[in-house]
């Protein structure tokens, strides 16, 4: 049996991602660090595509993260990435816990929908409150890392950067793990046929919500990154439409391997920056047109271009 | 008391709408299980077309009663056209995919045909505000409202009478309801289900297209539009059971009459309440208002 690479190979980019930081230009440093912060929320997308059921509300995830982190900075003055961090990963986890004792019931588009609905919820909310600045949300300063402050000095955009490298790192290693777990395999059995795994003795409820909110900590630290990273957050990055871009990455990018979910998102985020830049009116065209593609013809996502031939392992 | 009055009067207009441009969603949804995102872009493609040919009807100072009939034409067409293109052109070959499958590329047809309205007819607002005054006002105690929303109101319920009457009482509506009930049944029995299909995603296409062109002289028709009302249809159709009539009305007016009350006593409560009726309903019955039973298949 060969070998998986897929460690050996994330541990190299980080590696090589972290080395060239400090050369690259500024745009490019900024695309990468954007593309990795969506990565992680698609990773999270991806394990529950692997479990069968997809949500339309991810959306909601990923600004609970981001509010949570911008929240401590606006309200309470606490503006320490670390600290940030933590708190998006307390919110998200806490929310989808309980969220989730409702959502393990429902499957299909049931589950989409009330995703959906959730996630409207908290748009619904926050487009309202305008102690958060209701719809146009508000700036961030990130400015202190673990208790060492940044902001002002050379490494400040290194610092965040290097941030978002380690948390893709972790996030990744993490679900490559988790993913040949026990838990992790009954995801895959689950999709397959629910009732078998039922008749074996494992119950889908628990593994579905427990991935559920290991997904929704993902979108979390995924959106508090974004926000560190873009400096601005609001209620846009709860609407449907957020959570549609996630499940399309999520397709386009197939479930066979942790890799992909990165490789799809800077793809994604690269044709959209060059996009808006060149031709702003037709690259959702494009997207939809890739997402037809994808669908008819790539069932497996992109990843599956590399593992055509051979047997997935 | 005049308030009260005006939640309910301002509720059942909102409901009015609510039902139009959810109707042809749960239609589309029952025959076909398919949740069609695009949906929205044919609201949106029938609002910038009666909006442009309403405008180009009045600016040429034709009668301006006219301009009804001229919207409703735009509708039309657009669902003639864009609907057939969709289903023949696509859909078609989807068929018998996962119902998660369809959503995505409907969503995806949703995202090509945002950025065509935009090739289109450009990024600025349009707006078609004459037919809105043009039938003069009725009054409910002081509230003064424009006869424009007795119009809306009829344009649901007539939707919703034909619609059922046509279920239950024609020929071609047995036929649709045996491919509801099983497709592969009523196909063995000659019913030609391809083209059930493809008349019921034009119908349903014609009426998403209706209820912008209905919507359009209320609004400043703009880019996002489609965006926004695919996802409160979406809540309508789920509330009232997917693929279910009756559902669809009572959810209109359920969701019309609390939106109505939150905006009025409480504004700041406006998007939030309508996406609370819709988690409360789906997690007191999963599957909505009005939905069958279900075998559990293994």
């Amino acid at each position: 049996m060969k070998r998986d690479p897929t460690l050996p190979i994330l541990i190299a980019v980080s590696i090589i991602l972290l080395a060239i930081g400090p050369i690259l230009p500024r745009w490019a440093m900024f695309l990468i660090n954007v593309s990795l912060c969506y990565g992680i929320v698609v990773l999270g997308m991806m394990l529950l595509m692997r479990t069968g059921v997809v949500s339309f509300g991810h959306g909601l995830y990923y600004c609970l993260g981001a509010y949570a982190a911008g929240t401590l900075d606006q309200v309470y003055k606490i503006s320490d990435m670390a600290v940030m961090l933590i708190a998006a990963m307390i919110a998200t986890a806490v929310v989808s816990a309980a969220l989730g004792l409702l959502l393990r019931k429902y499957r299909d588009i049931f589950f989409a929908m009330l995703s959906l609905a959730f996630s409207m919820i908290l748009y619904g909310l926050l487009v309202k409150t305008s102690a958060l600045g209701s719809s146009d949300g508000f700036n961030i300063a990130a400015t202190k890392l673990a208790g060492i402050t940044v902001a002002g000095t050379p490494v400040e955009r290194y610092a965040r950067y290097a941030l978002t490298v380690g948390f893709a790192f972790l996030a990744g290693a993490f679900m490559h793990k988790y993913l040949n777990s026990h838990m992790g395999r009954l995801a895959l059995a689950i999709r397959d046929n629910e009732l078998r795994v039922e008749y074996m003795g494992a119950s889908v409820r628990n593994v579905i919500h427990v991935n559920y909110v290991i997904s929704a900590v993902m979108a979390g630290i995924g959106g508090a990154l974004a926000a560190i990273a873009v400096g601005h957050i609001d209620p846009e990055m709860a609407y449907w439409t957020t959570s549609g871009e996630f499940v399309f990455v999520g397709i386009l990018s197939g479930t066979g391997n942790i890799l992909a979910p990165f490789l799809g998102a800077f793809i994604f985020e690269t044709i959209r920056s060059f996009a808006y830049e060149y031709s702003p009116n037709t690259w959702q065209m494009a997207l939809g047109i890739t997402m037809l593609v994808v669908i008819m013809f790539l069932p497996g996502g992109l990843w599956s271009l590399f593992t055509r031939g051979r047997k997935a392992a | 008391m005049g308030q009260l009055l005006a939640v309910v009067i301002d509720g059942l207009n909102y409901s009015s709408w609510l039902f139009i441009i959810a109707v042809g969603l749960t239609l589309i949804y029952g025959v076909m299980k398919i949740l069609n995102i695009a949906h929205g872009s044919l609201y949106a493609l029938g609002a910038y077309s009666a909006a442009s040919l309403g405008g180009y009807w009045i600016k040429h100072g034709y009668p301006p009663m006219g301009s009804y009939a001229v919207m409703l034409l735009a509708a039309i067409l657009v669902g003639l056209i864009a609907g057939p293109l969709i289903e023949r052109g696509l859909l078609r070959f989807m068929y018998g995919k996962d119902e998660i499958v369809l959503v995505l590329v409907t969503y995806a047809v949703f995202l090509i045909l945002e950025d065509f309205v935009k090739l289109a007819w450009g990024v600025d607002p349009y707006f078609i505000a004459e037919p809105y005054g043009l039938l003069g006002n009725f009054t409910v105690g002081r509230l003064t409202y424009p006869n424009y929303n007795l119009v809306v109101f009829g344009a649901a319920v007539f939707i919703g009478a034909v619609l059922a009457w046509v279920l239950a009482r024609t020929r071609q509506g047995k036929m649709l309801l045996a491919v509801i009930h099983d497709r592969e049944m009523s196909a063995a029995m000659g019913i030609n289900v391809g083209r059930v299909y493809f008349i019921t995603f034009t119908v349903g296409a014609m009426l998403g297209a209706l209820g912008g062109a209905l919507t359009a002289p209320m609004i400043s028709v703009q880019p996002g539009i489609g965006a926004e009302t695919i996802v409160l249809a979406f809540a309508v159709v789920v509330i009232g059971g997917l693929g279910s009539l009756p559902g669809a009305a009572l959810a209109a007016l359920l969701v019309g009459i609390v939106r109505s009350a939150a905006v009025h006593y409480r504004p700041e409560l406006d998007l939030f309440s309508i996406y609370l009726v819709m988690a409360v309903v789906l997690i007191m019955r999963p599957k909505g208002l009005f939905s069958a039973q279900e075998a559990r298949k293994i």
